[in-house]
């Protein structure tokens, strides 16, 4: 398999951590998008021998390196985060099908929870170079572990919630999404666990405001060969278990079905 | 000697194989997505999802989950139903000069099982069947008929006569006795025998206190079951006289070899895919390799190497 070189490792917050590496496609060639994701093996034995699907969270076109944040919560993610600069990983990707922009002018609202936010960090950067002005609401469980805060206000106008009101606004995310909010908004995207997503896509559907979300589904091969990632999407067809993977991760939110 | 001179070709049911490795069903789709990674002519075969009457939406999620060095699957048989694989994907796989294509069956009556191979005679896009009578993750239908000998006599029997192509017979491990299902297999006409599918596992989620599936159980695969998977491979290649394709684990070309030298003619590729897309390949390379180093101009040579019982057969 080829490998690339890690560029840098660091630790961001508490139990989450920012690797740099080499893109293993030339980004300048390639049509990567926000919201697609890397697929990293994590050990070289028969071990741990399921990749680890990470979203790309920033691409460096000039220098073809990308940014992946993550958590490093299983044995497998946490050998990952024992990788430092002049080691080598083998990774694929960037895999799955992205946020799609559109050509707007207005305001485009991105919303994040947890490790779900790094993913957007790509997006709000793309929309930015279209000139889109972006609103971010941000949802953390506590203050140590909330990430890229000034990245994102360097592109957008943000607000953090957090469960314990460490830092922001105590509670979830869809307590910001009122009419004050929503105003102006023509379009939105969302990445984070699902019981936050359904909230989303629930709070924003009376409002008329298409979106995208991006799902999380534990994968088996993240390239469409396992069908074991898939998630219910309803289209003119009916009902159907579609692979996240392949098909995803990121669906129009009218599409996804949660039950 | 270089790898050039080795001849790694294979041949049973009348299928010519360049080399003796193919993707195991269920671990490779239908063969598009694999377009991205290499060409799919460097397979000895392909071998397709499991193909159904109707279109089958599969099991809740989650569907897979890691296990030590393996991992358990509950997909459920998720496909589109014989009509869309006939006319959607199985066409695509033609572009590919000299690949044979296996298309895998599975159902839950005898009768649907005859259907789908009724459907597929009119196709001229596939070389071969392999009925599977093993999947354990749909509750009615597959694995019965796996489990019980005369079941899977009365299953074969039923598919040789309905189909116009060869028959090969996908097995379950989850049997007190291999031998003897493998033989009641042969003696209803199986032209091959596969095995074998996935061991019947579990893995509990300690946080909710419950089965991490969501169906509950799921099939075992990967290097942990590779022992068993040679163990039932070299005694069914003693005891039938049908070729016989090894599949359980292989992950490297020293793997495949075990393989061939317990008496499989060809062996099948699961999760490995998942792990290396490029592991089919890589494998062929390997096996190269090793023939190369061991002065093996045939891989002939090597089938049934360490099982002189299945050299006197097939």
């Amino acid at each position: 398999m080829p490998r690339t070189d890690v560029v840098s490792q660091e630790k961001i917050a508490d139990g989450l951590y920012r690797m740099v590496i080499k893109s293993p496609v030339d980004l300048s060639q390639s049509a990567y998008m926000p919201g697609q994701f890397l697929h990293f093996r994590v050990s070289d034995s028969i071990d741990f021998m399921l990749r680890r699907p990470i979203s790309l969270c920033l691409a460096d076109e000039a220098n073809n390196l990308v940014t992946v944040v993550y958590r490093a919560q299983g044995e497998g993610t946490k050998r990952l985060a024992r990788l430092t600069a002049g080691d080598t990983v083998d990774v694929i990707g960037p895999l799955g099908k992205g946020f799609p922009l559109h050509e707007e002018s207005s305001a485009t609202l991105v919303i994040g929870g947890g490790i779900g936010v790094p993913p957007l960090l790509e997006l709000a950067k793309k929309l930015r170079a279209k000139g889109t002005r972006v609103v971010a609401i941000l949802g953390f469980q506590k203050a140590s572990q909330a990430i890229l805060i000034e990245e994102f206000k360097a592109l957008a106008e943000v607000f953090i919630v957090t469960d314990d009101g460490s830092m922001g606004k105590k509670g979830l995310v869809t307590d910001l999404l009122d009419a004050s909010m929503t105003d102006g908004i023509s379009r939105y995207y969302a990445c984070g666990p699902t019981p936050m997503l359904r909230a989303v896509k629930e709070t924003l559907e009376p409002s008329g405001i298409l979106g995208y979300l991006s799902l999380e589904e534990r994968m088996g091969c993240g390239i469409g060969l396992c069908a074991g990632c898939v998630h219910k999407i309803q289209d003119n067809d009916g009902v159907h278990y579609v692979k996240t993977c392949k098909e995803g991760p990121v669906f129009a939110a009218e599409e996804v079905v949660f039950s | 000697m270089t790898p050039h001179d080795v001849d790694l070709a294979v041949e049973f049911c009348g299928l010519q194989l360049k080399n003796p490795v193919m993707p195991a069903s269920g671990c490779f789709s239908f063969g598009k997505e694999m377009e991205m990674f290499y060409d799919l002519n460097l397979l000895g075969a392909i071998v397709v999802k499991a193909t159904t009457l109707e279109e089958r939406m599969g099991n809740p999620t989650p569907r897979v989950a890691e296990t030590p060095a393996g991992m358990l699957n509950s997909i459920g048989l998720q496909n589109p139903g014989v009509e869309k694989v006939i006319r959607d994907e199985l066409p695509y796989l033609r572009r590919f000069s000299s690949l044979p294509v296996i298309v895998n069956v599975a159902g839950t009556m005898v009768e649907d099982y005859v259907a789908v191979v009724h459907r597929l005679n009119d196709s001229q896009d596939f070389d071969a069947i392999e009925l599977n009578i093993s999947c354990p993750n749909v509750k009615c239908g597959g694995i019965q008929f796996g489990t019980d000998p005369e079941m899977a006599a009365e299953m074969v029997s039923a598919i040789k006569e309905a189909s116009n192509r060869p028959v090969m017979v996908k097995l379950s491990p989850n049997v007190t006795n291999i031998v003897e299902m493998a033989q009641a297999c042969e003696s209803a006409g199986a032209d091959a025998i596969s095995l074998i599918n996935t061991l019947i596992g579990m893995q509990i989620d300690v946080e909710k206190r419950a089965p991490l599936l969501g169906n509950g159980i799921g099939g075992l695969s990967g290097p942990a079951v590779k022992p068993v998977a040679l163990r039932m491979v070299y005694e069914v290649a003693s005891s039938v006289n049908v070729p016989v394709i090894g599949i359980g684990g292989i992950f490297t070309g020293k793997d495949a070899i075990e393989f061939l030298m317990a008496g499989a003619k060809a062996v099948q590729v699961g999760t490995a895919n998942f792990t290396d897309p490029y592991a089919i390949p890589r494998i062929v390379d390997e096996i190269k390799d090793w023939c190369v180093a061991h002065g093996v101009k045939r891989i002939d040579e090597l089938i049934g190497a360490a099982n002189p019982m299945s050299r006197r057969r097939g």
